[in-house]
Order: structure tokens, then sequence, then C-alpha cells
């Protein structure tokens, strides 16, 4: 033991930097899965509250383009209003909503890194949980993977560990949508059976089957398919409906039955 | 400034601020990242104790982990650079020429000593950030160029 102690003390130089890298190998490692980023990621008021105050600075300068973006947005939700169809079948109506949308505003964000996060500017206090999807106005954004009181970390869809389940709108094959780095405009779907052929502008919009989404949003449309000879699933560049690069408002989606539904699933899971 | 503590201080809150709310929103052709906070953990004085030193970097590099949430990314090849420097310093300069409390700065080095010991340490220091940041040997020779590029850029950057 003394031996020990007298040899870290003479090479504690390189004692302390094997145990400052350990220790940050050790947290590194938890950034590589999406189950582990739940788990762990460093979000905090303090952190949040520095990117607003930038933010909110910087926000001004797009100002106009934003304007222009919710007008668009606001006309297509007055389209979807019941009071805008011409009711003939007065039997069609809804007790009550299953997907609670909460407006929410892009404080930080990024592209270009291998994993991407957006923090947002809602957190625990105004009911912001774990696993909560986030759309913008044009489509899906992201999965949240951490609050504090005020502010929410989202895990981007330009993440290595995001996977979005994703339904061909033409002919329902189920897909997921995932993102290799690089392009930030550019999304993959890797396992399409080799019978389905796409073409170019074929949308793809979110299965309903994560209960992290409601099903139709759209995700991405269609760039160009490659068939591999030799392979029996072929591949597919998309195009990403939501521009990463202008995000400024969202919508966090919050699934009112996703208690219920998610104890089902794991009691059939065990 | 005469306090070190002020100075310093100053300083990291700077290059921080700097680094998280504009340079890491940066993105040339998607190769270029540049990382100017080292700078701080370069210009920390040359006989300073090295132990302190490693410890300023983990837990500079951990402060930009912090709001980029990448834990332990930055903090680990801060370590490295820390690691690395008491031996490039003693390669391009000699300690024995500082006073106590002396930076490695351009004033005292001159430009081409300060440049040689920046872009080496800058090079470690990205090698180590963009290899475990993608962990993707594959794309190796894309990495390389993003080093090599992002390295050229942020010594250009501290160089200014």
């Amino acid at each position: 033991m003394y031996k020990l102690l007298a040899f870290l003390r003479k090479h504690r130089f390189f004692a302390l930097f094997l145990l400052l890298e350990g220790i940050s190998f050790w947290m590194l490692s938890n950034t590589y899965s999406y189950h582990r980023s739940l788990r762990f990621n460093m979000v905090s008021d303090f952190s949040g509250t520095v990117f607003e105050g930038f933010s909110n600075f910087t926000s001004y300068f797009s100002l106009k383009n934003e304007n222009e973006k919710l007008l668009e947005e606001n006309a297509r939700l007055r389209n979807s209003l019941s009071s805008s169809f011409l009711r003939t079948d007065t039997s069609f109506a809804f007790s009550d909503s299953l997907y609670l949308y909460l407006p929410a505003t892009v404080v930080s964000n990024s592209v270009s890194k291998p994993n991407n996060f957006i923090l947002l500017n809602k957190g625990s206090r105004h009911g912001i949980e774990q696993e909560m999807g986030v759309i913008s106005g044009q489509g899906v954004a992201g999965i949240v993977i951490g609050t504090s009181k005020n502010y929410s970390r989202v895990m981007s869809v330009l993440s290595r560990n995001s996977r979005i389940s994703g339904r061909i709108k033409k002919n329902n094959q189920l897909v997921n949508v995932v993102w290799e780095g690089g392009n930030p405009r550019v999304g993959l779907v890797k396992d399409i059976p080799s019978h389905v052929r796409l073409s170019q502008g074929d949308t793809i919009v979110t299965s309903g089957n994560s209960l992290i989404f409601p099903a139709g949003i759209l995700i991405v449309t269609v760039i160009e398919q490659t068939v591999s000879e030799n392979k029996d699933l072929g591949t597919a560049s998309l195009a990403y409906s939501t521009d990463f690069n202008s995000l400024q408002h969202v919508y966090l989606i919050k699934n009112k039955m996703k208690p219920e539904q998610d104890s089902l699933v794991n009691e059939y899971v065990k | 400034m005469h306090n070190p503590w002020i100075k310093y201080t100053v300083r990291f809150t700077a290059l921080v601020l700097l680094q998280v709310l504009v340079l890491n929103n940066i993105n040339l052709g998607g190769y270029i990242h540049p990382a100017v906070y080292v700078l701080f953990i370069l210009l920390l004085p040359v006989r300073m104790n090295k132990n302190l030193v490693m410890l300023v970097a983990f837990f500079t590099g951990l402060s930009i982990d912090y709001f980029g949430n990448t834990p332990g990314l930055h903090a680990g090849a801060s370590v490295l650079l820390a690691f690395a420097r008491p031996g490039v310093l003693s390669l391009f300069f000699k300690p024995i020429d500082f006073g106590k409390k002396e930076e490695p700065g351009l004033r005292k080095t001159g430009w081409s000593g300060f440049t040689r010991y920046t872009f080496v340490l800058v090079l470690l220091h990205h090698s180590a950030l963009f290899i475990f940041e993608t962990l993707d040997f594959s794309a190796l020779h894309l990495t390389l160029l993003r080093i090599l590029l992002s390295s050229l850029v942020s010594t250009l950057g501290i160089w200014w």
C-alpha cells in the first residue's frame, strides 16, 4: 500500500492525467446511445438563461422570416378547423383531445455536429417530460431527452441516436428515418423492401407507432432511391421538411394516453 | 489588470462565451469547427504547477461541454492538451527564460515560436476532439481533413 502511494506520488502527473481522462470517457460513453442520453445529460437553468439572453438578441434578425412562417401555419390551421368544413354528418364529434400541443421557442440549436441538440424555453414547470415529441410548423424536429425547471433539451432528428418511425404515405410501408451526419437537410432510410419503389417527391410521415408523435406528421420527402443488386433492402436519401438551420418556434407534443399505453407495452415485454 | 484572478476570470468568461455562443454555431463547409477557447489553457503561465494546469484544463473543457451537451468530449481533449503542454513548451522554448508568472504569449515568444507552439497543441487537441466525436473510422479521411482545416483556422483565430 505504501509502495503504491509512493508510486502514485512519484507519477502523480500521469496518474492525474489517467484519472481525468477516465472521468471524461465515462461521461462521453453516455452520449453514444439514445437510452443512455435519457439518463445522463447536462441540462440546467443556468446554460438555458445564458443561451436565452443571447437568442433574445439575435432573434430580431430573422423576425420577418419567422412571421411569414407563422402566417402560413395559421392559414393551414384555419383550414383544418371544424368550422371550415361543410358538416353533413353531425355524429362526428371528439369528446377529448389525445394530443396536447405546447408552443416553445428555441434558445439554442446546432446542425453541424454528429449529435445535435435543441434547447427550448419550456421545462418541467410547464409540464414538459422526457420523451415528448417536438415538431416545427413544417414537420418533425426531435424528442425531449432532459428537462430542467425552465428549459428542456431536445435530441434533434439530426443525431446519430435518432430513429423516427415513419410510414411511406402512398403505400403505408413502415420505415425508420435516420441521420448519418453531414448535410443537415438530408436524412436516410436504410431498410426499404426491394419491391417498394419510391420516386422523387414521395412523402414519409410519422407512423404513430412510437407513442411520441401522432400519426401523419410530415418527416421527409424522398430525393432519390438507390437500389443495390445484391441486397434485398434498398436505401433512399430524403430531404427533411423542417429547416433546422432556421428553427425558432416549435411545438411540444404531450400524449395524454402515454402512461397507459406504456404500461400496456411493458406488460407484454416482460 | 494587475490582479491575476480578475485577468484570468475575465479571459475565461470571454473565451467560453465566444466559443459557445458564436463559434459553436460556425460551420464552414462542414469541415471547419474552430475551437478557440484552448487559448485560455495555452496562455497559462509557463511555470505554473502542471497538475494545476491539468485541473484547470479539465474544468475549462467541462464548461464547454456543459453548454454544448457533449459531456466529457472537450474535457478529455483539453486534459490531453494539458498533459502534452510541458513537453511542447520545453521543445520550443527554455522554461527557465520565463518569469514566475510569465505567460507564453506572443510578445514574449515572437510570432514564429508562438505559432509553432499553438499549432502543435491545437492539432493534438482537435485530433482527440474529432476522433472521439465521431468514433467512426470508416470516414477517417474526412475526420483528418476536419482536424487539419479546423486546426489551421483555430490557430489563425488564436493568432488574431
